[in-house]
């Protein structure tokens, strides 16, 4: 990996390095839920490969997307409904 | 001192209409033991959809939704968040200009029930339910409908029975209805009236009961609030689910209180086969996409299968069964078993007692399927 890219959490910068899944991106800058469940729980990437769908967030305005399963890309824009930055 | 005998009251099945029978039942004073083969809800009242819905494809069905439906609006205030109860109302929509005359129709029966409805325009219709697709002329929208989760609505009822010294017994399989009493294993129950309140299950307790098992695909999708805000029913529905034809599907969503959709429908008389029909389920997505276009935007999360219990004449089964001596019915009430359980309790409540009932209950006697086959 070389280099960093910037997305943006929840409106605002966040400097993260190139190449990285969101996933991985969201979990180096501390973030501890992704998202919350109907009753309020945190949740955060548990399989890391798709499958749990525990870690969606909302991408470029599209809700619901597994954060494991996309490379951020420079402008992204990130939203954690309910979750912490 | 005179010692006043409780009368013991059996009610065999522990879903929404066996929960309801025994709140009523055990309001009456009746001791009331509730037998259910696995847990309560296990049935078809975890696998439905939960409207609350007034019914006009007979004038029996008319009467016996519209006085549950009162029924509903009495607990309402003892229902709690487990019912999830939403009064988003119906709307039925019209795809072309014949529907929307049968959608006038459709509001005079109504009218003629006490029940208020308006008809929206196809202005109006865009404006309440933007996620439509363009080009529908017009609904019917019934404000007095609304939607709650059955098996919360259960626990209430439940509740309700135990706080009248009702004892509930899960993980327990009936054998055998005998002469005022049930036959366990290894363990005889006398009572003095004994409810079969087993849905789909319950000709496997009685014998010839004419009622079979209807099977239907529901699919939910991930969170999207406000993607509909009304339960959203196409018009066509009624022919969907109300002829016995041997398939079909049929446009019918719902917004659920977590903010998913629940999308159906579909009716298939397969036996007992639960597993998923990808034919029909792709067939019922692509009718409420064909309606909803944005749903294919959605993601589903997870589908499932259950079993109506469906008769005949499309009524439900409510009264004495006559060849067993304290036997009594309450089951067979297909799609609308949420919506009638409450007057179906009250109107078995009522027979059981002797008490003059609010509605004609001769329609719904079970001995109508006896006489039918003796006729």
């Amino acid at each position: 990996m070389s280099g960093t890219i910037e997305i943006v959490l929840n409106g605002r910068s966040l400097r993260i390095e190139s190449g990285t899944t969101l996933a991985s991106a969201l979990l180096n800058a501390d973030v501890g839920a992704f998202r919350r469940s109907t009753s309020g729980e945190a949740r955060a990437p548990l399989c890391g490969m798709g499958i749990c769908y525990e870690c969606r967030v909302t991408v470029d305005g599209i809700a619901h997307e597994r954060a494991c399963m996309i490379v951020a890309e420079a402008g992204m824009r990130i939203e954690t409904p309910g979750g912490a930055s | 001192m005179t010692t006043v005998r409780r009368s013991d009251a059996i009610v065999v099945g522990a879903g929404i209409v066996g929960a309801a029978c025994a709140a009523a039942l055990a309001r009456d004073g009746w001791r009331v033991t509730i037998l259910e083969k696995s847990f309560a809800s296990a049935g078809t009242t975890s696998v439905g959809m939960g409207h609350l819905v007034a019914m006009d494809d007979s004038p029996e069905q008319l009467a016996l939704t519209e006085y549950s439906l009162r029924l509903w609006r009495e607990l309402a205030p003892a229902l709690d968040a487990r019912a999830e109860l939403d009064r988003c109302g119906t709307l039925w929509v019209a795809e072309d200009e014949s529907q929307l005359s049968a959608l006038r129709t459709k509001r005079a029966t109504y009218a003629a029930a006490g029940i208020a409805t308006e008809v929206l325009g196809q202005r109006e219709l865009s404006e309440a339910e933007p996620n439509l697709r363009k080009g529908l002329v017009g609904a019917l929208r019934v404000p007095q409908d609304s939607v709650l989760y059955p098996p919360g609505a259960t626990l209430t009822l439940l509740d309700v029975a135990r706080a009248h010294d009702a004892v509930l017994r899960e993980n327990v399989e009936v054998r055998e209805i005998i002469p005022n009493g049930v036959q366990l294993d290894g363990e005889t129950i006398r009572a003095d009236v004994v409810v079969i309140a087993a849905g789909s299950w319950s000709p496997r307790l009685i014998s010839g009961l004419p009622i079979v098992p209807r099977k239907g695909h529901l699919a939910i999708t991930d969170r999207a609030p406000g993607f509909c805000r009304h339960q959203i029913v196409e018009l066509g529905y009624l022919t969907s689910a109300h002829v016995m034809t041997s398939e079909s599907v049929a446009f019918n969503v719902q917004p659920r209180s977590t903010g998913q959709v629940l999308i159906g429908s579909s009716r298939e008389l397969v036996g007992w086969n639960a597993a998923t029909n990808r034919d029909i389920l792709r067939r019922m997505l692509e009718r409420a996409t064909n309606f909803m276009p944005g749903l294919a935007d959605l993601s589903v999360i997870r589908c499932w299968t259950g079993f109506r219990p469906a008769t005949p004449d499309k009524l439900p089964l409510i009264g004495a069964w006559e060849p067993i001596p304290g036997a009594w019915i309450a089951a067979g009430h297909e799609g609308l078993g949420i919506t009638t359980s409450l007057a179906t309790a009250q109107l078995l409540a009522d027979l059981i007692a002797g008490r003059a009932t609010q509605i004609d209950a001769a329609a719904f006697s079970p001995m109508r399927a006896m006489d039918a086959v003796h006729a």
